[in-house]
């Protein structure tokens, strides 16, 4: 029998996150309510050794090696990934210690949940098989249903958690079904093995068909894609804030790293069928996402739809990378997406901690209307949300607009600039329901009978929070090229 | 004799199947389906995968239909006929698939050589239950322990959704 | 595929199987066959130790049991990944024994919760 020793030292960073968790479960129930955020502390620094761990390996960072009988791989595009998990928990957990406080969840174990869906994505991120890949997403999924719960005394939060329960069960059914198919064409679930027998099969056998299609509605549930996404508006306005925040940040981008693994290293051979299926998506995505955002008065409803047609415009890249001619088409297609979710989390990030912290007495105010005058009583509030929907609405020079770029370049050079323009067409119509929000903050005047108005309750570690988002969002949307360059060292090689 | 187990067991199934979305009291419900879990665990027997027919029996009928057991009697449902308005949608659905399902039989002939299964040798002389631990103790030990994280979160997640005196108000 | 018989092992549990029901069927069978059929209203009440019946037999259950059998079915499951582990323990040797070890560990992280979150006190 073979020790393990080097193959834990490749997982380390996963060792970590979930050995942290686990102490912070066992010490949960020993911490007074008043310490609890000892815990949060304790979960951060577990990061901090994380992103040590893993930037350490940045001048390497294509040396791939794999471990546990290739089950799982650790390559670029698994450490890019990571990187941007890591600082989006942990952008996450300091934006819970504020909001948590506000909303009276004096909650250790929300922390354990959130390590323990990170290192379910990390095991996403790095699974080589699709059985990993498979519990790296229900140990993330688990772990979200919970988290969008846990606001009890709110019959909203418990209904998110039931609605997303339920529908993220059936599609990990689907995804499962889709695997078992793939096992069946196969003969095993490595995706060297499923990617060998496609090479080898032929194309028109209809149970790879199948299975493929089964594989994308399993993503697209967890990616949030038309029509997959109906259970996107009530979860997102029905989780606590930061928990909603981490999904529409963290959950995706996990989701987008294991869904590109599985159909450019799995079914790569495939890339002509499923490039239009996704194509497909991709526009349904667009159009219902940008539209449907326009009508919706609550604001985190709104961001909802907005992250919908975000994931829209991510699939542009996917679908780019299909179609791409050449190998150097194919890779600047799929690192556009990388690129796309890394600079969506900046601004979704920020988006979401002001809206947490933005209170109306002990209540988030979480009606567009209730931002009204806000550039009058906290104009520096107002600015970082204005900065963060001028970047979710892709204007330059923010970030958002680095991002759709990149996305849009990668599809007129794949031949695709119809969808390039239909795209920007959408970009533009999605500029109005943005854009709304800025007008209502500096344009109109609160009503004067509505009582309490809106403030941001400020605190150290909502401010470094914001601070990191909006220096993102400008730093990257002045001086993209040091994350594109990233994001092209580590992608994905194209079969 | 084999296919005579097959199609009992297939028939017991999807009668049984219907039945539990049929019948109008939920205990009733809840019990067909105790048979059909016993009758799927008969087929994977007749398919020598002694292992699954035992996790059926001990998980499924055991284990979930306790829960469900418990989940009935919890709301307390007596009758419950909301949900069988929707026959009309579920038989456009069903036919469909069922369409489908006869499609894809007639389009076997053009299609699946059986796979490259390389689990027949490792099964011969050692019984299911043994390959399955040799396999889940060696090559598959990462997902297995990746399982264990995720009955951890089930089980605590159970507890802090369903307990109501964690967290909440203290301030 | 090798051989298609039916597992022969099987076959006591279906003769038992078999047997249940049969044994089952006859004495329902010869009951009702046998006995006389005078019904009336105290009769045909379920016995409920001589007492008269007070309430419906069904009850709603409280939440508490829930919490009991969502645990129950954490540990079956558990039970199932440690029967094969059991079955080639001789073979598995140490390396098997630490990786079971680390399994029931990250479990043992909930139970250590559960006990002191109270989930496991009846009231």
């Amino acid at each position: 029998m073979t020790s393990y020793g080097a193959d834990l030292l490749v997982i380390l960073p996963e060792l970590i996150v979930v050995g942290a968790a686990c102490l912070l479960l066992v010490l949960e129930p020993l911490t007074p309510p008043s310490r609890k955020e000892l815990l949060a502390w304790l979960s951060l620094g577990a990061l901090a050794l994380c992103i040590g761990l893993t930037g350490g390996q940045i001048s390497v960072l294509n040396l791939r090696v794999s471990a546990f009988s290739d089950l799982v791989v650790v390559d670029g595009y698994a450490r890019f990934w990571k990187l941007l998990l890591y600082g989006v928990t942990g952008l996450t957990i300091l934006m819970s210690l504020p909001y948590l406080k506000a909303e009276r969840l004096q909650l250790g174990e929300y922390y354990g949940f959130i390590l323990l869906a990170l290192s379910g994505m990390m095991v996403m991120v790095s699974g080589a098989d699709l059985l990993t890949i498979y519990l790296g997403t229900e140990l993330m999924s688990l772990s979200l249903y919970v988290m969008a719960g846990l606001k009890r005394s709110s019959p909203r939060s418990l209904e998110a958690s039931a609605k997303y329960f339920v529908l993220g069960a059936f599609s990990s059914g689907l995804l499962l079904y889709g695997i078992s198919l793939l096992y069946g064409v196969a003969g095993g679930t490595k995706l060297g093995a499923v990617a060998a027998a496609i090479g080898s099969r032929g194309f028109d056998d209809p149970l790879l068909l199948i299975a493929t299609i089964l594989l994308a509605a399993g993503f697209g549930f967890k990616l949030a894609v038309v029509p997959f996404h109906m259970w996107t508006p009530d979860v997102y306005q029905g989780a606590p804030t930061s928990v909603t925040a981490f999904m529409a940040v963290a959950s995706k981008a996990a989701s987008f790293a294991a869904f590109l693994r599985v159909f450019v290293e799995g079914l790569g051979g495939l890339k002509a069928d499923w490039s239009n299926l996704f194509l497909l998506l991709c526009l349904v995505t667009l159009i219902l996402g940008n539209l449907v955002a326009i009508v919706q008065t609550n604001i985190k409803r709104m961001l909802a739809y907005s992250s919908i047609a975000h994931a829209g415009y991510a699939l542009i890249g996917l679908v780019a990378a299909g179609r791409g001619m050449g190998e150097s088409g194919g890779a600047s297609g799929l690192a556009s997406v990388m690129l796309y979710l890394a600079l969506y989390a900046f601004m979704t990030l920020g988006a979401f901690a002001v809206i947490g912290m933005f209170r109306k007495g002990g209540l988030e105010g979480e009606d567009i209307e209730d931002f009204a005058g806000l550039a009058k009583r906290q104009p520096l509030a107002a600015f970082l949300m204005l900065v963060f929907m001028v970047s979710l609405a892709g204007i330059p020079p923010t970030a958002g607009f680095i991002g759709k770029f990149y996305v849009f370049m990668a599809a007129v050079e794949a031949g695709l600039a119809w969808l390039a323009v239909v795209a920007l067409i959408f970009a533009a119509i999605s500029a109005y329901y943005y854009m709304r929000v800025v007008m209502v903050m500096y344009m109109r005047e609160p009503d004067p009978s509505a009582g309490e108005v809106p403030q941001l309750v400020a605190s150290p570690a909502l401010t470094v929070v914001l601070a990191c988002a909006v220096a993102g969002v400008i730093l990257f949307g002045l001086f993209p090229n040091p994350l594109v360059s990233l994001a092209l060292q580590s992608v994905l090689p194209l079969k | 004799m084999e296919q005579l187990f097959f199609f009992y067991f297939a028939a017991v199934i999807a009668v049984a199947s219907v039945l539990v979305v049929a019948l109008r009291n939920p205990i009733y419900s809840a019990l067909s389906l105790l048979i059909m879990f016993f009758h799927v665990a008969g087929l994977y027997v007749s398919l020598r995968a002694e292992f699954l027919a035992a996790v059926q029996v001990i998980v499924y009928a055991g284990a979930i239909l306790v829960l469900y057991l418990f989940v009935v009697m919890l709301l307390n449902l007596k009758q419950d006929d909301r949900y069988h308005r929707q026959w009309p949608v579920a038989g456009v659905v069903g036919l469909t698939l069922a369409v489908e399902a006869v499609m894809l039989t007639l389009l076997k002939g053009r299609a699946i050589p059986p796979a490259p299964a390389n689990t027949n040798e490792t099964v011969e002389g050692l019984g299911n239950t043994e390959a399955l631990g040799d396999a889940l103790y060696s090559t598959y030990l990462f997902p297995f322990e990746v399982a264990s994280l995720i009955l951890l979160v089930a089980m605590i997640g159970a507890i802090i959704l369903a307990k109501k005196d964690i967290g909440g108000s203290e301030a | 595929m090798g051989n298609t018989e039916v597992p022969v092992n099987y076959l006591p549990i279906l003769l038992f199987i078999g047997i249940a029901i049969v044994f089952g069927a006859v004495s329902l069978l010869a009951g009702w066959l046998v006995r006389p059929s005078r019904p009336y209203r105290a009769k045909l009440n379920p016995y409920e130790s001589g007492s008269p019946l007070f309430s419906d037999a069904r009850v709603q259950f409280p939440m508490r049991y829930y919490i009991i059998a969502m645990l129950f079915v954490i540990f079956d499951i558990e039970v199932i990944f440690i029967i094969p582990w059991a079955v080639r323990f001789q073979s598995l040797g140490l390396l098997g024994l630490v990786e079971m070890l680390v399994f029931i560990a990250i479990l043992l992280v909930g139970l250590w919760y559960a006990w002191k979150k109270g989930a496991l006190e009846w009231d």
